[in-house]
């Protein structure tokens, strides 16, 4: 009796089916959304293609200058969180230290949970030292969760360069000083720079932390669009996810073409 | 190999006391203290919030939050077990496109993502409107549990596709080749050859559905209405609207404490393998 090298053609099409549902599930609302920012309303009740919600959006100026505070919030966010977590990436990955292992568990934390409990944790912190909370309240709460992921992406490059290339250098003359800068520094150059981008887009896309460390006024893109849908329903909300979606899609390829292109060169 | 380089840690040891571990350690105070007249905390430990926290009210709310955080779960690993084979197993060259075909749809904003999804279920949208044409006017699907489920569902997916289509990199299909030599059946050769094996990731895979799961805030908030309260959406509203922060406090407490169950059942089922 011959036996089956591959599994049962019901099998395949089981799997092909949830492969094509999937799929659908996840770019339906996608399309739903990028259609109707193209509708808009006429006179008669038949609604025809036009741009009418974007130009209505660009004329808004709230959610221009939201989109200016997140710039800010992610510009400094991914800053202070690339400076941070490069060092203690340099102290845990090459330093034996007392404390080097709870540091360690303590930085992997905001990875594990909710943003719920880190946005309420802060909100707590900054009211018993009475700060007036704003933008710098935002960031601050923004750097300690963006530095697990800055320091997730350059721990992983010093572990993988040859530490050979250190010793060599040490025997070249050069102090502890240069080894870093000359040495070890262009070598983790581009796990730096990922985390960096990690620590802005996150930021930059955050809703939960901002809204309970945001102060009166200081609203960012990702809250002003959660109180336009809460409790305004404004149609220009069409026109704005669009181009969000459009910009994250951008990125996402331009991302995957400059990895493309490194790993053929 | 000598100490050094200790000072190079002090700046993120510093930062993560005072921005982490203090704050964190802060929640647990707050959740023994309790309310004054006028929203606002008086220092004065009680136990008074936890006692509270078995108000049948409250309970219901909690079994919600679980089941669907369960419901979730387990619908994604329906559809995310196929999907991460499909993946694994697809020709090379199709791998890496079918991994982005799945990712793009996430690396858009959170928000938008959940409002896209309100959009497709609500009376405007192309949903009601296929109902519509079959004779049912003016059906909402959002405002439901229904609606936060599939919100959930599909904004949670890659959380528990990619850590299996990682464990099933690194499993070996002749495996399966060998259990139908041997005269297994398809579902012997999936019961008992790939799943155990792959079971780190999938359980990986549930764990990080389930804990995102069980303190979402914003899904229910928009899809769910008024009818649909999680614990997330309950402790927020202790904090923005009832301002009782020593009760959403303890709230807190309890949502760790369910997520630190889920942790613990993880390793307990990872070592029993």
């Amino acid at each position: 009796m011959s036996r089956p090298l591959t599994p049962a053609p019901a099998a395949r099409a089981f799997v092909l089916t949830v492969t094509v549902g999937a799929l659908t599930l996840l770019y339906l609302p996608i399309v739903t959304v990028l259609v109707a920012s193209l509708r808009e309303p006429a006179p008669d009740a038949e609604a025809t293609w036009g741009l009418a919600w974007y130009r209505a959006l660009l004329a808004d100026d709230a959610i221009i200058d939201a989109v200016g505070r997140s710039l800010v919030v992610a510009s400094v966010t991914a800053l202070g969180a690339a400076l941070l977590g490069t060092l203690g990436a340099l102290a845990i990955e090459r330093g034996r230290f007392f404390g080097r292992n709870a540091l360690s568990a303590l930085t992997l934390l905001p990875l594990a949970m909710p943003e719920l409990v880190l946005g309420i944790a802060s909100l707590l912190w900054f009211a018993t030292l009475r700060m007036s909370l704003g933008l710098y309240s935002i960031a601050l709460a923004h750097v300690t969760f963006a530095v697990s992921y800055v320091l997730v992406a350059v721990r992983a490059s010093l572990r993988g360069f040859d530490p050979a290339l250190i010793d060599a250098a040490r025997d070249l003359g050069a102090d502890r000083w240069a080894v870093h800068r000359r040495v070890i520094l262009p070598l983790i150059a581009p796990g730096v720079l990922a985390g960096a981008l990690m620590a802005f887009t996150l930021s930059f896309d955050d809703f939960l932390i901002s809204f309970f460390t945001a102060g009166v006024g200081s609203d960012t893109l990702p809250m002003r669009l959660y109180s336009l849908i809460r409790f305004g329903m404004s149609r220009e909300m069409y026109a704005l996810s669009a181009l969000m979606i459009l910009v994250s899609a951008v990125s996402a390829g331009i991302a995957v073409r400059s990895v493309a292109a490194r790993a053929v060169r | 190999m000598k100490a050094h380089g200790h000072w190079l840690a002090l700046p993120l040891f510093a930062w993560m006391l005072t921005f982490l571990a203090v704050p964190l350690g802060l929640v647990a105070v707050y959740s023994f203290l309790h309310r004054g007249p006028y929203g606002n905390v008086v220092w004065e430990l009680t136990g008074a919030n936890y006692a509270r926290l078995l108000d049948p009210l409250y309970l219901t709310i909690y079994a919600l939050s679980l089941r669907m955080a369960l419901a979730v779960t387990a619908a994604s690993l329906a559809i995310g077990l196929p999907l991460a084979l499909a993946v694994a197993r697809a020709p090379a060259k199709w791998r890496t496109p079918a991994m982005l075909l799945l990712m793009v749809p996430f690396l858009s904003n959170f928000v938008v993502r959940a409002y896209a999804i309100k959009i497709l279920l609500g009376s405007d949208g192309p949903l009601a409107a296929l109902l519509g044409a079959f004779g049912a006017d003016g059906v909402s699907l959002t405002d439901s549990p229904l609606a936060v489920w599939f919100g959930m569902l599909t904004n949670y997916l890659p959380f528990m596709v990619l850590p299996i289509v990682v464990a099933l990199e690194r499993f070996d299909f002749t495996l399966i080749e060998a259990a139908y030599d041997l005269g297994a059946t398809d579902g012997q050769a999936m019961r008992r050859v790939l799943l155990p094996l792959v079971r780190a990731g999938i359980l990986s895979g549930c764990l990080l559905t389930f804990v995102p799961a069980l303190g979402e805030f914003m899904i229910p908030d928009l899809l769910g209405g008024a009818r649909t309260m999680l614990l997330g959406n309950l402790i927020t509203e202790q904090f923005l609207k009832a301002r009782d922060w020593p009760f959403g406090a303890a709230l807190v407490m309890l949502l760790v404490a369910l997520m630190g169950a889920g942790f613990w059942w993880q390793q307990r089922w990872e070592a029993d393998g």
